[in-house]
C-alpha cells in the first residue's frame, strides 16, 4: 500500500492504495467519482479522459499511485457554481452527444485541445480528438461543438 | 442534372418552428436534448457505477480453445485466494442455468441446440465462459481466475462456412453444421433468367464485424430472497425480464429488470446474454449482490457478433437495363449457438434484395450454418444493410455491364413517385416515397456532373489517383413489427408497443413508454409529442423508461421502432386523455361534450367565451369533487399499438473517394445524404441519428472487420486490433432531407435509427470499384484497407497480363 494525496475537483484526498491500481478505478471505486466512465482496457477509446495538472490524460492509463500530490479535474469538476463550460454547453447546443458515454472524455480533451489552439479549423479538432472514440455521433457534430465552444471562449475571454 | 449547391449551408437543416403542429408547435422543432444535462455534466447512472453494501464481484475465466472437450475441471485452488468468496465451474450451474433462449425458430426444423450459459462439458468458441471467481472486489476476483484448472481435450474447429457444409466436416454440434434452411419466392424465376439478355452473377462477403458500443456490458444482480432485481445495461429491459424468467425459473413477477443509462446498443444488448442470467443465478445461491464489468477485450470476444454472410446474387435483365429477376443465395454464419434473433437477422434482409427496384421475379434461399465462433446476431440494420449492400452492389454491375451511368440503371428500375403505395416483388407494401426527388436533391448538392467530368479528365490523364462515385438508392423497413408479420415467420413475440399517460394534479404530465432509448432521446421527443398533443408547455412532461417496476409494459428499443411504434402509441394515450378531459370539461362548463373542442390546452365552448385549461381540467379532476356521474376519477390512460405495416424510409446517398492506385489507399472527398424518413419530430436527433449511421456504415466498407485465425482465435480482442474509425478517419458529412410522409401512422413518421448504417456502405464501395473500373477491377472486399484494394489492383493486372 502506498500513500497518497490529491486533489479531485476541489476536494483533498488522503488515501492507501494498491501500488497497482489505475486512477481510473479509484475515481470510481473509491472516491465514487463515477462520472468517468471506462470503454476500454488498452487505452485506446479515451472515456475516461480527465485532466490531471491542467494536461488531459487517459485516467486507465496512469496508476493512482503517480498522481500523489497532483491536481485532477474530471467531468464532475468542469462546471463552475452550476454554470457549465462552454464546451459542455457547445455539446449539447449542437447534439454533440447521443448516448454521452464517450462524453466526459470528449469535453475533457476538448477543452484541453482549446488550450493550444484557440481557434482550431475541423481538420484541427479532428486530428485533435484522434484518441477520443464515439460510436454514436459520426463525429460531425462533436467537431462543430469544439469549434463553437472555441468561439465563445474566445469572445468571452479576450 | 443539376450543378453544385453550396454545400455545408444545408448540413444545418434545422427549423426552429414546428412544421407539424400549429406554429410554434414542438413537433418538428429542433429541441436540445433534456437527456443532455446529466451526460455532459457526469451524473450519469451507468450500471458499473452502482455500488451496494456487500456488493461482490463476479469475474468469468473463458475458454481459450475454439472446439474442446472439458475433461478436468478443478476450482478449489481459487477458494483460497484473499478475498475470494465462491467459485463455479458449469457443473454447478448445471441443474439449474437452463439454456439461453433463441426466440426466433426461422423454420419448424431449424435446429436449435442447447446452449448453456456456463459451458459444462464442451465449449465452441474462444471466449465461452467456463468458470467464475466472486470476490470482494474486482481485481481480486480477476486474480484467482488463474488459480482455476481445467484441462481440455481440442477437438477440430470448424470456421468457414463452405467447409462446415461439406460433407466429412468436424461438426459444432452432434446433429451437424446447419441450422435451417430458408426459401422465399414471389414470381417466375426460371422464366426471368430463360433467355435474359443481360445475366449478372456475383458474391459479396459481408464480413464478421464487432458492435462496439462504447459503454461494456455490465450487470448487478441482488435479491432480498424472495424477489430479484437485475440492472443490466440492455436495449430491452422487457423482453430480458420474460426471457430470464422462463430461462430461470424465477417468476416473472419476481423479477424486476431496469437498463439505467445505457451507453449504445446498436443491437449488441438485444440479448439475453449468459452472464445475466449467471449473475441472476449467483446471486440466488449466495444471497448476495454481485455484480459483474465486461472488459474491451472480454467484450470483443462475447458480445455477439454482427454480419458475416456470403451473398451470392443473380441478376436477370433486358439489354435496356430493365430488371427481370433476382436471385439469392445466402449463407449465414450463425456462430458456435443461435441467441435470441440470431437466425431471423437474415431473413429481414430477405424482403429487401429487390429495394427499390421493379422486378417479374424473386428467389431467395438462406442457409444458417454453425461455426466454432462467437454468435452472430442483429447489429445496426440487421439483415438490411446486407440486403442493400448485394442489391446495390449488383446495380453498379449491371449498369456498367450495359454501358449506363449507375443513376441512369437505377432510374429505369425504380418504383416512380406516382406508383405508391406499391406491393413490391417480396409483398411489401411500401406506403410512400419520392425517390426522384431525394435523388434530384443529392444530385444538386454533391455536384455530379462535375465530378464525373473531373472523374473523365483523371482517367484519361491516367492520375495515379483516381476519382469514384458511389451511390446508394435505399430504401429500409423499418418500424418492427405488425405482430401478425412477426408470427407468420415464426418470431416468438408480437411488435406491439405500449405508452401510459399520467395527468398529475398540477397539470405536469409524466409519460411511460415501453420504449428503451441508450442514445436516441426518447425523453426528449415524447415530451415534443405530448407537449403538441395536450397543449402543455415541453418542460411540464416527464417521461419514465426502462425499468419494468415503473414501466411494466414494452417491446423495447430496435429495428428503428421506437418512433413509429412507440411513438403512436404516446400519441394514442394521449388521445384517450384528451377525450376523459373533454368529459369533463362539457361537466364544468356545462355544456355539451360534443361543443366543447380542445386546441392548445385549452378546452372552449363553440360559440362562447367560456374555456377551461386542460391544467384545470387536472386538478379538478384530481378533487373529484364535481365530476359527471359515473365518471372515473383520473384522466391517465394508456395505449398499445399494434402497427398494421412497416414503414419504409428511404433515400440517395453519393460519395466520392479517392483511390491512391499506388498505395491503395481510398481518402473520402464529399458524402453526400438526402434520406427521406418521412415527418420528422426533432430534425437535430434525426440528423445526429444518420451522421452516426453513415460514420458506422463506412467504417464497414473501410475499416472494420473481426479476424479469427486459423485454431479459431479471435484475433481483433482490443479496439489496438479493431479498428473503429476516430474523428480523424472519417469526412463530414452533407446531410438534407425530403419528407414525404408515412401514410400508416398518425404522425407521418417513418424511422431514422439504422438509414445512414444501411444506405452508405455500399455507396463508399461502389465509389472505391467505381474508381477502379477501368483498371478492370469490379469488386474489392471489405474492408476495402489500402493493402486490400492494392492486392487487388496487382491481382487483375496479373490476369490481364
Ligand atoms: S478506458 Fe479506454 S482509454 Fe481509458
Ligand atoms: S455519444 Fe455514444 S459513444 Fe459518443
Amino acid at each position: 500500500m502506498a500513500r497518497i494525496s490529491v486533489e479531485v475537483d476541489g476536494i483533498a484526498y488522503e488515501d492507501e492504495v494498491e501500488p497497482r491500481l489505475l486512477l481510473v478505478h479509484y475515481l470510481r471505486d473509491r472516491l465514487g467519482k463515477t462520472g468517468t466512465p471506462i470503454g476500454c482496457d488498452t487505452t485506446n477509446c479515451g472515456a475516461c479522459t480527465v485532466l490531471l495538472d491542467g494536461r488531459s490524460v487517459k485516467s486507465c492509463s496512469v496508476l493512482a499511485v503517480q498522481v500523489d500530490g497532483c491536481d485532477i479535474t474530471t467531468i464532475e469538476g468542469v462546471s463552475s457554481d452550476g454554470v457549465w463550460h462552454p464546451v459542455q454547453k457547445a455539446f449539447h447546443e449542437e447534439h454533440a452527444l447521443q448516448c454521452g458515454y464517450c462524453t466526459p472524455g470528449m469535453v475533457l480533451a476538448s477543452i484541453d485541445l482549446l488550450k493550444d489552439d484557440p481557434d482550431p479549423s475541423e481538420e484541427a479538432v479532428r486530428q485533435g480528438l484522434e484518441g477520443n472514440l464515439c460510436r454514436c455521433t459520426g463525429y460531425c457534430n462533436i467537431v462543430r461543438a469544439v469549434r463553437r465552444a472555441a468561439q465563445e471562449m474566445r469572445v468571452t475571454t479576450p | 442534372m443539376t450543378e453544385q449547391l453550396e454545400a455545408g449551408t444545408v448540413t444545418q437543416q434545422v427549423k426552429e418552428n414546428g412544421a407539424l403542429g400549429a406554429p410554434g408547435g414542438e413537433v418538428g422543432k429542433a429541441r436540445r436534448r433534456k437527456e443532455d444535462a446529466r451526460l455532459v455534466t457526469g451524473r450519469t447512472q451507468w450500471t458499473d457505477n452502482i455500488q451496494l453494501p456487500g456488493l461482490l464481484h463476479v469475474a468469468f475465466l473463458r475458454s481459450p480453445m475454439a472446439h474442446a472437450r472439458i475433461t478436468r475441471v478443478d476450482t478449489s485452488p481459487a477458494r483460497t485466494r484473499p478475498g475470494v468468496v465462491a467459485v463455479f465451474s458449469g457443473q454447478d450451474f448445471a441443474g439449474e442455468q437452463g439454456s439461453l433462449p433463441c426466440a426466433w425458430p426461422v423454420t419448424p426444423d431449424t435446429v436449435i441446440p442447447d446452449h448453456p450459459p456456463m459451458a459444462v462439458s464442451e465449449v465452441r468458441y474462444v471466449g465461452e465462459a467456463v468458470a467464475c471467481v466472486i470476490a470482494t472486489d474486482r481485481y481480486k476476483a480477476a486474480d484467482a481466475l488463474e488459480a482455476i484448472e481445467i484441462d481440455y481435450e481440442p477437438l477440430e474447429p470448424v470456421l468457414d462456412m463452405n467447409e462446415a457444409l461439406a460433407e466429412g466436416s468436424p461438426k459444432v454440434h452432434e446433429t451437424g453444421n446447419e441450422s435451417f434452411t430458408w426459401k422465399f419466392a414471389g414470381g417466375d424465376i426460371e422464366a426471368a433468367f430463360r433467355e435474359a439478355p443481360v445475366v449478372i452473377d456475383r458474391t459479396y462477403v459481408q464480413q464478421r464485424l464487432i458492435p462496439s458500443a462504447m459503454e461494456p456490458r455490465a450487470v448487478v444482480a441482488q435479491t432480498d430472497g424472495d424477489s430479484f432485481t437485475l440492472h443490466t445495461s440492455t436495449q430491452i429491459p422487457h423482453v430480458l425480464r420474460v426471457m430470464l424468467a422462463l430461462t430461470t425459473g424465477i417468476p416473472e413477477h419476481k423479477l424486476r429488470v431496469i437498463a439505467p443509462d445505457v451507453g449504445g446498443g446498436f443491437g449488441s444488448k438485444l440479448q439475453v446474454t449468459a452472464e445475466e442470467v449467471l449473475c441472476l443465478l449467483i446471486t440466488r445461491r449466495l444471497g448476495k449482490p454481485v455484480k459483474w464489468t465486461e472488459a474491451r477485450s472480454e467484450g470483443n470476444l462475447t458480445v455477439h457478433h454482427g454480419r458475416d454472410q456470403i451473398q451470392h446474387i443473380r441478376v436477370a435483365a433486358d439489354a435496356d437495363g430493365r430488371v427481370r429477376g433476382v436471385q439469392v443465395k445466402l449463407l449465414a454464419d450463425m456462430g458456435a449457438y443461435l441467441m435470441l434473433v440470431t437466425p431471423g437477422v437474415p431473413i429481414l434482409g430477405a424482403f429487401m434484395y429487390n429495394g427499390i427496384y421493379k422486378m417479374d421475379a424473386y428467389d431467395f434461399t438462406c442457409t444458417g450454418v454453425f461455426t466454432t465462433k462467437m454468435p452472430t446476431d442483429a447489429y445496426r440494420g440487421a439483415g438490411r444493410p446486407e440486403a442493400t449492400f448485394a442489391i446495390e452492389r449488383v446495380m453498379d454491375e449491371l449498369a456498367a455491364e450495359i454501358g449506363v451511368d449507375p443513376m441512369e440503371i437505377r432510374r429505369r428500375n425504380w418504383i416512380r413517385h406516382h406508383e405508391f403505395p406499391y406491393t413490391t416483388i417480396c409483398g411489401l407494401t411500401y406506403d410512400s416515397g419520392n425517390y426522384e426527388a431525394a435523388t434530384d436533391r443529392a444530385l444538386a448538392l454533391f455536384g455530379y456532373d462535375k465530378l464525373r467530368a473531373e472523374q473523365s479528365d483523371r482517367r484519361e490523364r491516367e492520375d495515379p489517383v483516381q476519382l469514384g462515385i458511389g451511390i446508394s438508392t435505399y430504401t429500409e423497413m423499418c418500424g418492427l413489427a405488425p405482430s401478425r408479420v412477426l408470427g407468420s415467420l415464426s418470431y416468438a413475440a408480437g411488435g406491439w408497443e405500449h405508452a401510459d399517460v399520467r395527468v398529475l394534479p398540477t397539470g405536469k404530465v409524466e409519460v411511460v413508454t415501453g420504449t428503451s432509448p441508450h442514445g436516441q432521446g426518447h425523453e426528449t421527443a415524447w415530451s415534443q409529442i405530448v407537449a403538441d398533443s395536450l397543449g402543455v408547455p415541453f418542460e411540464d412532461v416527464a417521461v419514465l423508461h426502462g425499468d419494468t417496476a415503473s414501466s411494466h409494459k414494452g417491446m423495447d428499443t430496435y429495428g428503428s421502432r421506437s418512433l413509429a411504434v412507440g411513438g403512436i402509441a404516446v400519441v394514442h394515450a394521449c388521445d384517450k386523455v384528451k377525450e376523459k378531459a373533454r368529459q369533463v370539461a362539457a361537466h364544468l362548463m356545462e355544456a355539451s361534450p360534443d361543443d366543447v373542442e380542445f386546441s392548445e390546452g385549452r378546452f372552449r365552448v363553440r360559440g362562447t367565451g367560456t374555456s377551461q385549461t386542460i391544467q384545470e381540467i387536472a386538478l379538478a379532476t384530481f378533487a373529484a369533487h364535481n365530476l359527471p356521474d359515473g365518471f372515473e376519477p383520473r384522466l391517465d390512460a394508456s395505449a398499445t399499438f399494434d402497427p398494421e405495416s412497416f414503414s419504409f424510409p428511404h433515400g440517395t446517398h453519393l460519395c466520392a473517394v479517392e483511390v491512391d492506385t499506388e498505395t491503395g489507399a481510398t481518402a473520402i472527398r464529399s458524402y453526400v445524404a438526402v434520406d427521406d424518413v418521412g415527418n420528422v419530430v426533432n430534425p437535430l436527433i434525426v440528423e445526429g441519428q444518420v451522421h452516426g449511421g453513415i460514420a458506422q456504415g463506412i467504417a464497414q466498407a473501410l475499416f472494420e472487420e473481426a479476424v479469427y485465425d486459423s485454431d479459431g482465435n479471435l484475433l481483433t480482442t482490443t479496439m489496438a486490433d479493431y479498428l473503429l474509425p476516430s474523428a480523424a478517419d472519417l469526412p463530414s458529412f452533407t446531410t438534407d432531407r425530403t419528407e414525404t410522409p408515412a401514410t400508416t401512422n398518425p404522425l407521418g413518421v417513418k424511422g431514422v435509427g439504422e438509414a445512414g448504417t444501411i444506405a452508405s456502405t455500399p455507396a463508399v464501395v461502389n465509389a472505391i470499384v467505381d474508381a477502379l473500373r477501368p483498371h478492370g477491377v469490379h469488386d474489392v472486399r471489405m474492408p476495402c484497407t489500402p493493402e486490400r484494394v492494392w492486392r487487388t489492383l496487382r491481382s487483375v493486372e496479373g490476369e490481364s497480363a
